[in-house]
């Protein structure tokens, strides 16, 4: 699997937003898009999802799955991959749940948007939840009856079940407790090692994505500024904006402080 | 009773007595400082009977079945000093603040403000410890009225508590937006013109614009992008030295307690799990849990990256709380001891109190 962003641009009328030059994601690599609100990294997000017309904005450019060009595309054959090929998750995870239907049928009925169906839907489901260490009482319930982190939890069951290529992350653990954040962390390592699912993880916290991602891109006012190793980066940033953003991370005075 | 920043000081780091007498012309007013006549006459020796600005006895919480709050005590001193409340959500850490605020009402225990029973004033008293307990919530956007403008939405709070003549407060409301950082012409702006941290900062702004003496800020900069987050805390930093601010600091992230806040309590399912100087707990946690939370903050830096502890699974349903230990379940060093006696809140070292069975093993590097 490869997705590759080249010459992307994402405009509302006339004012561009996203203007990537090239931006590519590996097989079993998890790669960082940080930045701050209205950087323009969810707008990127939602372009590769073909779901940034929803928003009003007009994408031109090339994303390309495996070679497949996906701008453009007719929604009916984009259907086919959102979902299925790119899983996304966002950082309220009760938003994409109908608070009206069970978690269960929820999870049934995308399901059974890809052909998926009967024993084998039920399979795959049953085997994304002991994966992800959930207890199959949680389809009995309500959405407001789960945790958020037990909702990203089968939100990102979900796309294992659909055994999806590519997961989008966008800001999946901002809203979570620190201990919840690690768990999820954890998860999305395992995926990468076990299923070699490609992840690409948006976050405004570099010391979040120094955890989890092999490879960085710094977004700012829609443009990459920086990107490389994860390591590289966040040991010598190649721009002033990169090294501010790592001056804002909190670091926990160890024995030192007030007190 | 108006106060104008020239007769605002820094109050002295003893509160005064409970039973100081107000001065002359003034409200007996929990809002209001000594002033210095009243100290010496009233506080010949500072440090003797001065109660701490807040203390909090045994306080039980419930909402219905649920026990939110489990018999939890605290005490801050008052003056410059910051006081942090972690623990993850359903550990109990926002309803103790509300307790504080008296926005839900205590089951149980006790709290005192500068020595008087909060949950006994009436009245007057009820109006004016309104005003010396502010709080600002998580989400400025909730909290700030999106029809009203930042001007008045500051100069609401000054005339409520009738710190200035209506006719001062647009002056007084540019000054305290100047006081947090932002420029005057924000005054006629609306809310959805703002970015969340200049929100959060105008939400500051109104909470200072009554002379508060403490302050609970509930996850302040968990709503926030980190570099808005940093801004925040470091003004929060500059103020509390300018405005002797004393203030809880209720948040799930270690990452920020440990440039703000002296003390530090962490709970887990409304419960104390372990309480004491910031700096020493998190140099050396003595509690499972409270290393489980300060390992689970992310670090950019390899090198600080402690070996995880990663707990799995939600803290258990308060309305059936497990037997022993409530952490039991989710601790990676729960003994069969642990599953039958619930651990009692001791001191470990000076000022420094765990409820763990094993808490002299973990402090000592043994497990």
């Amino acid at each position: 699997m490869s997705l590759e962003i080249s010459g992307l641009q994402v405009r509302f009328g006339a004012r561009p937003v996203v203007n990537i030059d090239r931006l590519g994601l590996g097989d079993a690599e998890i790669l960082g898009l940080a930045g701050e609100s209205g950087s323009g990294k969810s707008m990127t997000a939602l372009a590769v999802l073909g779901l940034a017309w929803s928003a009003g904005a007009d994408v031109s450019g090339s994303i390309a799955l495996d070679g497949l060009e996906l701008v453009g595309m007719p929604e009916r054959e984009l259907r086919q991959i959102r979902g299925r090929r790119i899983a996304a998750i966002f950082q309220s995870p009760a938003a994409a749940f109908n608070p009206v239907f069970r978690v269960g049928r929820i999870v049934a009925d995308a399901l059974a948007r890809h052909g998926l169906a009967g024993s084998e839907a039920a399979d795959r489901v049953a085997s994304a939840m002991r994966q992800l260490l959930l207890s199959p009482d949680l389809l009995r319930r309500y959405p407001a009856q789960l945790s958020g982190g037990q909702l990203q939890r089968v939100a990102i069951a979900l796309a294992v079940a659909l055994r999806a290529q590519v997961l989008l992350a966008d800001e999946p653990t901002s809203a979570l407790d620190v201990t919840v954040q690690a768990e999820v962390l954890e998860l999305l390592r395992e995926l990468r090692a076990r299923d070699g699912m490609s992840v690409l993880f948006i976050s405004h916290d570099l010391a979040v994505i120094a955890e989890l991602c092999d490879r960085v891109a710094v977004m700012r006012q829609g443009r990459i500024v920086e990107q490389g190793r994860t390591d590289a980066v966040m040991g010598a940033p190649g721009d002033p904006y990169t090294a501010e953003l790592l001056a804002a991370v909190p670091v926990i005075a160890g024995g030192q402080g007030l007190g | 009773m108006a106060i104008t920043p020239q007769q605002r000081r820094p109050a002295p780091a003893d509160e005064p007595s409970p039973g100081a007498e107000p001065t002359a012309g003034a409200e007996p007013t929990l809002a209001a400082e000594p002033t210095p006549a009243a100290e010496s006459a009233l506080a010949p020796s500072p440090a003797a009977a001065a109660p701490p600005l807040l203390e909090v006895r045994d306080l039980i919480v419930r909402f219905g079945l649920v026990r939110a709050v489990g018999g939890v005590s605290l005490e801050l001193p008052g003056g410059q000093f910051g006081l942090a409340l972690v623990g993850e959500s359903g550990s109990g850490k926002t309803t103790i603040g509300r307790a504080v605020l008296r926005l839900v009402p205590a089951a149980g225990g006790q709290i005192r403000f500068a020595g008087a029973d909060v949950t006994a004033l009436r009245g007057r008293a009820l109006k004016s410890y309104r005003r010396a307990v502010q709080i600002v919530f998580q989400d400025p956007a909730g909290s700030l009225d999106p029809r009203m403008r930042v001007g008045p939405t500051i100069a609401e709070a000054l005339l409520a508590h009738r710190v200035v003549p209506r006719k001062q407060a647009p002056e007084r409301a540019a000054a305290l937006l100047a006081e947090v950082g932002l420029d005057e012409a924000f005054a006629s702006r609306h809310p959805h013109e703002l970015s969340g941290g200049q929100r959060q900062r105008v939400a500051i702004a109104r909470a200072l614009s009554v002379e508060p003496r403490l302050l609970v800020l509930d996850e302040p900069t968990s709503a926030l992008d980190v570099r808005a987050q940093a801004r925040i805390l470091e003004l929060i930093g500059r103020l509390r030295g300018e405005r002797n601010l004393a203030y809880l600091l209720i948040t799930h992230n270690f990452g920020i307690v440990s440039e703000l806040c002296e003390r530090t309590v962490v709970l887990y399912l409304g419960m104390v799990a372990e309480a004491g100087p910031t700096a020493a707990l998190l140099a050396a946690p003595a509690h499972p849990y409270t290393r489980a939370l300060r390992s689970a903050v992310p670090e950019v830096d390899p090198a600080l990256r402690r070996s995880r502890v990663i707990l799995h699974g939600e803290p258990p349903d308060a309305a059936r709380p497990p037997a022993g230990c409530v952490f039991h379940p989710r601790c990676p060093l729960a003994i069969a001891r642990c599953l039958t006696e619930v651990p009692q809140l001791a001191q470990v070292r000076p000022g420094r109190l765990v409820a763990c069975h094993r808490a002299d093993e973990v402090l000592s590097g043994a497990v």
